[in-house]
């Protein structure tokens, strides 16, 4: 055990802690592009944020071991790093990064399978956030069952003609691309027909229809492509390889979904929270039952950061066998933020109820949001269910269930 | 930076494992659990010492090894993987912590010298300093202990006893005195020991600095609910790991019951449960040798987060073996019934968190 990062590492802590301390309170001219991009403190610098995405860029702070002549900071990867970057930012509130699944999926897709002439063309401005993507995978009726999509892509006259419907697609009104998993090989294999394509937002016969979520934000979208005319080139991959291309990016969206850390700094708010509320006349933090919940929350979240450690320190000495712990991320995530953010509400009672504008709100409304943000999380991505088929399947070699035939 | 087992403390553990496999079976501790083989017990006992067990955290000028509490917890993950029928928790970690804070040098060169080379073997009762039940108490007056002390761990083949008041000031008395009568508790669980001491004006000798400071105590304590953390844990991936292979053994309605999602289903959750106890129990070690808030609080999570996960996990992975998981022919009720144990001992969940609520209102 050796929770020491050395001397390198605490040299450049102070070197980011200085950065953030210079753009501080940095607002963007253009606002957040994603629904959960930090805006940061106002009463600061203001700018584009491609020219924050830059700055980033340049310091080493953001693409980091994405090689120069795509764009990136050419570094090599840096677990330690990274996470005194995360770390720094999060504790002074300077704006991070732009994330969104362009920057978090596609980019590293591209980097592992994509030609030389797609890095060249997609990587950079994505990277500035010149170029948002939205993620066209689940269907109607291609939810859990992702690989019986059935969006139809056709070769005609060295174009791919599109015609289907994707659902859940974030960002899609604010993206200039998307990539899309579309059947292209309908005699093949259920895995094995499928193609992964990049397809303009643009292009005639999209149509985005926004799909509001309880938190009655639309914070999704339905895609709907009618004969769909784009480029033959616009594939990773070969024809009928698009479940392994989308599978070489799954497993990154899993692990980022709800960080060990982010969680913590959630409970600290929460600790602030009931210090400062009272019932009674009595501080929420003296009510025995209310702490005593806040206290086994913070026992989870505790086991959760350490676990986020042993996990990261694999990272770093290859070898160690951490493969469930891997696994138990997603599930085991979401949930926890998801019964962190329900006893913030419970301790506050009917002031916890309340939503967006509404006078007496407390911490801008967020617990109430983040609640059922992270409801959505728990069933997106891969539900618990699914999870936990995994766990058990993959992770603990259980069998899994006879298949019923033609599924 | 690493954060886990270096390649002694797993060699260590697997050895604790190995030797248990070997010496203490299921029959074994089925023959201790009825009462008529304390001989078995001594065997394994003294086998169990062999490891180098006794001297693993005394320092080595007293002659010891001198290895910190995550090799300890290592020990106690084995033992409670194998549901070690042996005396460990009060002799060779409590005690010896509570010796090395708050005993004075002469206390120290007496005692930790015997407990390394296994002369002495002390049991430990701060039942009184956790919380004190019905009519317990303890008073010290004038070297002289009168009273009671209840769940003393390991007192009946202990040579001295460390007692605690409520107070938080610590006594080493001899347990073979005649002013001492040790009454055996029966509890749910057979493969360690719990009595009741009562002290008829027993000369009693004060651990030299736990009058001044609490402190001394807390840390002693700590390191036990680490430890029962730790068995804890030990104890659930035993459970979970016969759960998952019964699943995958027995068939119903022409399948194993593990292709079952209802099934499958329960053990990914005690998986998921699980998992993240290993660095919760490891980091909670690692820390306590510092011992800022932060150490603190990690070990009260340590021990009230796996007790609770603990109890959740024994109870799934019964049900996982259905009927059988009930009987006492596949006996894995011993291990249900440690981690029940675990729970209760220094101090039940929600005693834990209230002290760590304390703990974090008092962190700046």
């Amino acid at each position: 055990m050796d929770l020491e990062y050395g001397p390198e590492y605490i040299e450049f802590t102070a070197e980011v802690a200085k950065f953030c301390k210079q753009y501080q309170g940095l607002s963007f001219k253009d606002g957040p592009k994603t629904p959960f991009a930090s805006s940061g403190a106002s009463r600061g610098a203001e700018m584009h944020r491609s020219e924050w995405q830059k700055i980033l860029i340049e310091k080493g702070y953001f693409a980091r071991s994405v090689p120069k002549e795509y764009g990136g900071y050419g570094g090599a990867a840096d677990m330690l790093k990274t996470r005194i970057i995360a770390a720094e930012f999060s504790k002074s509130k300077t704006p991070t990064p732009m994330g969104g699944q362009g920057i978090d999926m596609l980019v590293p897709t591209l980097l592992e399978l994509g030609t030389e002439e797609q890095k060249q063309r997609y990587i950079q401005p994505t990277l500035h956030g010149e170029m948002i993507w939205c993620q066209g995978y689940s269907e109607p009726g291609a939810g859990s069952d992702l690989a019986s999509l059935q969006t139809k892509g056709e070769l005609i006259n060295g174009e791919w003609v599109i015609n289907g419907q994707k659902i859940w697609t974030s960002t899609a009104q604010f993206s200039q691309m998307c990539f899309c998993l579309v059947r292209t090989e309908p005699d093949a294999p259920k895995h094995a027909g499928i193609s992964y394509l990049l397809i303009p937002m643009d292009t005639p016969g999209i149509e985005v229809r926004p799909l509001v979520d309880m938190t009655l934000k639309p914070g999704f979208n339905e895609v709907f492509f009618t004969d769909v005319k784009i480029p033959e080139g616009n594939i990773i991959g070969k024809r009928g390889e698009g479940w392994a291309v989308a599978n070489a990016t799954l497993g990154h969206e899993r692990g980022s979904l709800a960080p060990p850390d982010a969680t913590m700094s959630r409970l600290n708010m929460l600790i602030d929270l009931m210090k400062n509320e009272t019932l009674d006349g009595q501080p929420l933090i003296e009510h025995p039952i209310y702490r005593d919940r806040l206290m086994q929350i913070q026992g989870k979240v505790l086991a959760q950061q350490s676990h986020g450690l042993r996990l990261l320190s694999a990272k770093l000495n290859p070898g160690t066998d951490v493969k469930i712990g891997k696994m138990i991320q997603k599930l085991t995530g979401t949930e926890l933020r998801h019964e962190l953010e329900g006893l913030a509400i419970d301790v506050m009672g009917e002031i916890g109820t309340l939503y967006e504008q509404s006078p007496h709100i407390k911490n801008d409304g967020t617990w109430q949001l983040t609640y059922m943000y992270f409801l959505g999380l728990i069933i997106g991505g891969g539900t618990s269910q699914i999870q936990k088929n995994i766990i058990a399947e993959r992770g603990l070699g259980m069998p899994k269930e006879p298949k019923i035939q033609g599924a | 930076m690493y954060f886990g087992l270096s390649e002694e403390q797993s060699f260590f553990k697997d050895n604790v494992k190995k030797y248990l496999e070997d010496n203490a079976s299921l029959d074994q501790i089925r023959q201790i659990a009825s009462g008529d083989e304390a001989h078995t017990s001594k065997e394994i006992h003294r086998g169990f010492l062999n490891l180098g067990i006794s001297g693993l955290l005394i320092p080595e000028e007293f002659g010891g090894l001198g290895l910190d509490l995550l090799f300890a917890a290592v020990v106690s993950e084995g033992l409670g993987s194998c549901i070690g029928p042996v005396p460990y928790i009060a002799p060779y970690v409590m005690a010896p912590t509570a010796i090395l804070a708050a005993g004075s040098q002469a206390q120290k060169e007496q005692y930790l010298t015997k407990i390394a080379s296994n002369e002495i073997q002390i049991g430990v009762g701060f039942s009184e300093f956790i919380g004190s039940r019905n009519d317990a108490g303890l008073i010290f007056d004038n070297g002289i202990l009168r009273g009671r002390a209840m769940f003393v761990l390991d007192a009946q083949t202990a040579t001295h006893l460390l007692l605690a008041d409520s107070l938080g000031q610590m006594f080493i008395v001899d347990a073979k005195s005649s002013s001492i009568e040790v009454i055996t508790l029966t509890t749910v669980d057979k493969t360690r020991q719990y009595a009741e001491i009562i002290c008829t004006d027993t000369p009693a000798e004060v651990l030299e600095q736990s009058s001044a400071s609490q402190d001394h105590i807390v840390k002693a304590i700590e390191a036990g609910r680490i430890m029962l953390a730790a068995d804890t844990l030990g104890a659930s991936q035993t459970m979970i790991d016969q759960a998952v292979d019964y699943a995958k053994e027995r068939k119903q309605f022409g399948r194993a019951i593990g292709s079952f999602q209802a099934v499958k289903h329960m053990c990914a959750e005690m998986v998921a449960d699980l998992e993240p106890c290993y660095a919760l129990v490891w980091h909670a070690a690692h820390c306590h040798e510092g011992s800022p808030d932060e150490a603190k609080l990690m070990a009260c999570h340590a021990k009230a987060h796996i007790s609770e996960m603990g109890k959740g996990i024994a109870k799934k992975a019964t049900e996982v073996h259905g009927g059988m998981g009930f009987t006492d022919l596949l006996g894995l009720h011993y291990w249900f019934k440690r981690i029940g144990m675990n729970r209760q001992l220094l101090g039940s969940p929600e005693l834990i968190r209230e002290e760590a609520m304390k703990y974090q209102l008092q962190k700046k």
